[in-house]
C-alpha cells in the first residue's frame, strides 16, 4: 500500500493544500442570505413533515394513514438528523449568529445528546480521521472494519454486530460516547463518564418520553399503533443514517493511517488524509439533501464547517484537483458503496483476512526533513 | 395554561414550541423576546424612529435602560444596544426607539434605510444601571447631547406620567435647531406641565435659542439654578460628558451626577507575562499574544472583526473560541472550555488560543 506521503512530493502536498485553502476562502467570502434561506427552507420542510406525520398517526386505524404517517415522520427525522442537525452542530451556520442555528445550542431529534456528539464527532473523528486507535469512528469500537485492526475471535460476529448496530444506530451513537471499549481496556474509568452519562439519561428520557409515552397516550385507543409507528420511523432513520455514514469511510480502497504517520502533519497533509480517508456517493439533488450532503463526504471532510449545500458546488473542482495530482477520488452509487462495505465487514470477520502493518512506514517527520533539506 | 405549555414543550422536544410557532408567525413565540415594527418616522435626515410592539415574553423596562436589538443583514444576525425613548409606564402602547444612522454603522444605517412596518426584530431583556432612584429625587436635571437624548427622554416621559411634583429641567445640546430630535413634542410637553422646563442649546449656532455654544457653568446656572440641590442624569458625546463631569468634580457634586457610559471604562490590563500564540482560524493568521483584549489584537493583525460597544455589553464581537483559555478583563473570570462563545473586546488570552475569526 502506498503510504500517506509517498504519493506526492512535499512541495506538491503544500501546493495542493494551498489550492484547497483557496476554495475554502472563496466559499467563506461568498456566504450570505442564500445559505440562510436554504437552511430555513429545509427546517420549515422538516417541521411541516413532522407535524403532518404525527397528525396522520392520529388516524392510524386507517392503514394508508399509518403508512403515510410513518413515512413522513421518518423523512422528518432523517432531515432533522442529517441535513439540519449534523450540519448545524458542525458550526456550518455559526457565522449567522442566529441562536437557533448555533452549533453550541442546537439539539437534534436523536437520543445522542448534542454536547457528547460534538466532542466525539467534530473533534475526535474530524481531527483524527481514519487514524487507527485515535479516530474512534473506525469500527466504532465494535467492528473490525479496517484490515490493520488486529483480529480477535470476538470479530467472528462482525456481520451480526453490524446488522444490530444498523437497527439501533441512534442508541449506538449515544453509547459510543461512553467509550466502553476504553473502559474495558482500563484507559478510562466508569466514574470518568459521569457527566456524559447524565446527559445521555436526560436526553434519552425526553426522546423516549415523547415518542413512546406522550404521543401514543394522546392517540388514546390507538396508542399501540402510534408506539409502533414512532418506533418504525426511528428504525427507518437508523438504517438510513447507518448506511450513509458507513459508506463515508468504510468502502474498499478508503485508507487508514497510523499515529506515527500523521505526527506533526501540515495543513496540506491533513487535507490529503481527508481525501484518502473518505468516499462519496453519487445521486440526485434530493438524495444528496436526505444524506445531509454526506454523499459528499470528501468535501465535508475537507471543509467540515462550510454549509453542506456548498459541497455539490465545489465537488467538480475538488475532483479535478485530485485528478491533477493523481489522487484517488472514491465515489460510486449507494448500492455499490454499500455492497463494498458489507463485503469488507464479512471478510474481516475472519482471521486470515487483513494485513499486518508494514514494519517501516515513512513518517511525516522524515518528510519534513526532506523538505527542509530541499 | 402553564401545564399545557409544559406538555407542549415535552411533545415538541428537542426544538421547543417557539421553533414551531415562529413558522406560523414570527411574533407568536412564547419564550424569545421579539418586536414587530408598527410605525416608522424620520424626524431628521439621519435618524429613524420606530414604534415596536413587543412579543409576550417582554417584561417591561426601567427608564434609562437599553435593550439589545437584533436584525438579520445579508443572513447574519447583527445586534446593537438602543435605549427606548418612551415612558416605562407603557400601558399597552408600543415601545419607541430612535436610531441615529452612523455613517460607519452597519446596523443603524440598515435600520435607517430599510425599517418598515412589519419588520420583526430580536429584543433582549433590558439591561443597564442608568436609572432613576425610587423614591424619585425632588429636583431633577436631565442633560443630553445629540442621540444621547434617548435614555433621558425616557426618564422625562416617565416622570411626567408619574405626575412628578418637583422641578425638572431638560437641557439638550444639538448642532442646530434642525438637529433637535423630538423638538415639537418637548416644547408641547413643557407647555402642558409647569414643573418641566425644556432648554435647547445649539452648539453650532449663534442665535435661535436660550443657550448657544458648548456646555459651561453659565449654561448650568441659566438652565437649573438649583442644580446643587438636584440629581443630574447625563448622556451624550464624550466631550459633553467630560466637561459636565469636570465641572461637577470641581464643585464637589460628583455624587449627584449619574451618567450613561457609552464610552468604555478603562480595563485594568496587566500585559506583562503575556504568553502564547493566537490563531484566527478563518483567516489562518497567527500572532503572539500581547496581553491586550482579543479584539485589539485582531485589529493589530489586520483583521476587521465586527464589533459594537467595545466594552462587553452588546455582544456584537462574539466569536467561538475553539481552544485555549481567556480571561474576562472586567471580572478576571477564566473561560477555559473549548468551543465557548466569547466577546473579543473584553477577553484576554491566557496562553495559546484559537478563535473562529
Amino acid at each position: 500500500m502506498t503510504g500517506l506521503q509517498d504519493r506526492l512530493t512535499p512541495e506538491q502536498v503544500e501546493e495542493f493544500g494551498r489550492e484547497m485553502d483557496a476554495i475554502r476562502q472563496r466559499i467563506v467570502a461568498d456566504l450570505g442570505k442564500e445559505d440562510v434561506d436554504y437552511i430555513h427552507t429545509v427546517i420549515r420542510t422538516q417541521r411541516a413533515l413532522e407535524v403532518v406525520g404525527r397528525s396522520l398517526l392520529f388516524a392510524g386505524f386507517f392503514p394508508p394513514a399509518w403508512v403515510a404517517g410513518v413515512g413522513t415522520l421518518s423523512l422528518a427525522k432523517i432531515l432533522d438528523n442529517m441535513e439540519i442537525g449534523h450540519n448545524v452542530m458542525h458550526g456550518q451556520y455559526d457565522w449567522t449568529r442566529d441562536p437557533a442555528l448555533s452549533s453550541q445550542r442546537f439539539e437534534w431529534d436523536n437520543v445522542a445528546p448534542a454536547e457528547n456528539w460534538r466532542h466525539s464527532h467534530n473533534y475526535m473523528h474530524h481531527t483524527y480521521t481514519n487514524i487507527l486507535d485515535k479516530d474512534r469512528d473506525v469500527g466504532y469500537g465494535i467492528l473490525r472494519i479496517d484490515p490493520d485492526q488486529k483480529w480477535h475471535p470476538y470479530y467472528l460476529g462482525n456481520p451480526a454486530y453490524a446488522v444490530v448496530l444498523a437497527f439501533i444506530f441512534q442508541w449506538g451513537v449515544m453509547l459510543h460516547d461512553l467509550e466502553f471499549d476504553r473502559i474495558v481496556k482500563g484507559e478510562r474509568t466508569w466514574a470518568d463518564t459521569k457527566e456524559v452519562r447524565e446527559r445521555m439519561l436526560r436526553k434519552a428520557a425526553r426522546q423516549v418520553g415523547k415518542d413512546y409515552v406522550l404521543f401514543p397516550a394522546l392517540t388514546g385507543p390507538l396508542a399501540p399503533l402510534t408506539f409502533l409507528g414512532n418506533a418504525t420511523a426511528n428504525v427507518v432513520r437508523n438504517l438510513w443514517a447507518f448506511s450513509i455514514i458507513f459508506c463515508g469511510h468504510f468502502p474498499a480502497d478508503v485508507e487508514s493511517f497510523t499515529e506515527e504517520e500523521t505526527e506533526n502533519e501540515t495543513r496540506g497533509q491533513w487535507y490529503l488524509r481527508q481525501i484518502l480517508g473518505s468516499a462519496n456517493i453519487t445521486g440526485g439533488p434530493l438524495f444528496h439533501i436526505l444524506t445531509g450532503n454526506l454523499s459528499h463526504q470528501i468535501e465535508h471532510h475537507l471543509f467540515p464547517d462550510i454549509p453542506a449545500r456548498r459541497y455539490p458546488q465545489i465537488a467538480g473542482e475538488v475532483r479535478a484537483i485530485c485528478r491533477k495530482y493523481g489522487l484517488p477520488y472514491n465515489t460510486g452509487p449507494l448500492h455499490r458503496q454499500l455492497a463494498s462495505v458489507a463485503k469488507k465487514i464479512v471478510k474481516l470477520a475472519l482471521p486470515w483476512n487483513g494485513r499486518p502493518r508494514e514494519e517501516k512506514s515513512t513518517t511525516l517527520d522524515e518528510d519534513r526533513q526532506r523538505l527542509a533539506a530541499a | 395554561m402553564r401545564r399545557l405549555a409544559a406538555i407542549a414543550e415535552a411533545l415538541l422536544t428537542p426544538h421547543g414550541m417557539d421553533r414551531y410557532l415562529e413558522l406560523i408567525h414570527p411574533m407568536l413565540v412564547r419564550r424569545e423576546i421579539r418586536g414587530v415594527v408598527t410605525a416608522v418616522r424620520r424626524q431628521t435626515d439621519d435618524t429613524v424612529t420606530l414604534a415596536i410592539r413587543p412579543s409576550r415574553a417582554w417584561r417591561g423596562f426601567t427608564a434609562g435602560q437599553y435593550v439589545r436589538v437584533s436584525v438579520d443583514i445579508d443572513g447574519v444576525r447583527r445586534t446593537r444596544c438602543y435605549s427606548p425613548t418612551c415612558s416605562q409606564h407603557r400601558g399597552g402602547r408600543d415601545l419607541e426607539l430612535t436610531i441615529k444612522a452612523d455613517p460607519q454603522g452597519l446596523v443603524s444605517r440598515h435600520l435607517h434605510t430599510q425599517a418598515a412596518p412589519g419588520l420583526v426584530l430580536g429584543l433582549s431583556d433590558p439591561d443597564g444601571g442608568f436609572t432613576l432612584p425610587d423614591p424619585r429625587p425632588r429636583r431633577i436635571l436631565l442633560i443630553s447631547g445629540g442621540s444621547g437624548i434617548t435614555p433621558v427622554l425616557s426618564m422625562l416621559r416617565t416622570l411626567v406620567d408619574e405626575r412628578h411634583p418637583g422641578e425638572i429641567t431638560f437641557l439638550h445640546y444639538a448642532n442646530s435647531a434642525g438637529d433637535v430630535l423630538y423638538r415639537r413634542e418637548l416644547t408641547e410637553l413643557a407647555e402642558r406641565h409647569p414643573g418641566v422646563r425644556i432648554v435647547f442649546a445649539y452648539t453650532h449656532e449663534k442665535k435661535g435659542s436660550e443657550l448657544h455654544g458648548f456646555f459651561s457653568g453659565r449654561h448650568l446656572e441659566h438652565a437649573a439654578p438649583w442644580y446643587a440641590e438636584a440629581q443630574t442624569y447625563l448622556c451624550g458625546p464624550p466631550a459633553l460628558m467630560d466637561s459636565v463631569r469636570e465641572l461637577y468634580d470641581t464643585m464637589g457634586l460628583s455624587e449627584q451626577l449619574h451618567t450613561e457610559e457609552f464610552a468604555p471604562p478603562p480595563l485594568r490590563l496587566d500585559t506583562t507575562g503575556a504568553t502564547g500564540r493566537i490563531r484566527f482560524a478563518h483567516s489562518g493568521k497567527e500572532i503572539d499574544n500581547s496581553g491586550r483584549p482579543l479584539l485589539e489584537q485582531a485589529e493589530e493583525a489586520g483583521l476587521r472583526p465586527e464589533h459594537g460597544c467595545r466594552m462587553g455589553i452588546c455582544f456584537s464581537c462574539t466569536k467561538v473560541k475553539t481552544s485555549g483559555c481567556v480571561r474576562d478583563a472586567r471580572s478576571g473570570e477564566l473561560f477555559p472550555d473549548d468551543n465557548q462563545e466569547i466577546q473579543l473586546c473584553i477577553s484576554v488570552p491566557v496562553g495559546d488560543v484559537e478563535i473562529n475569526a
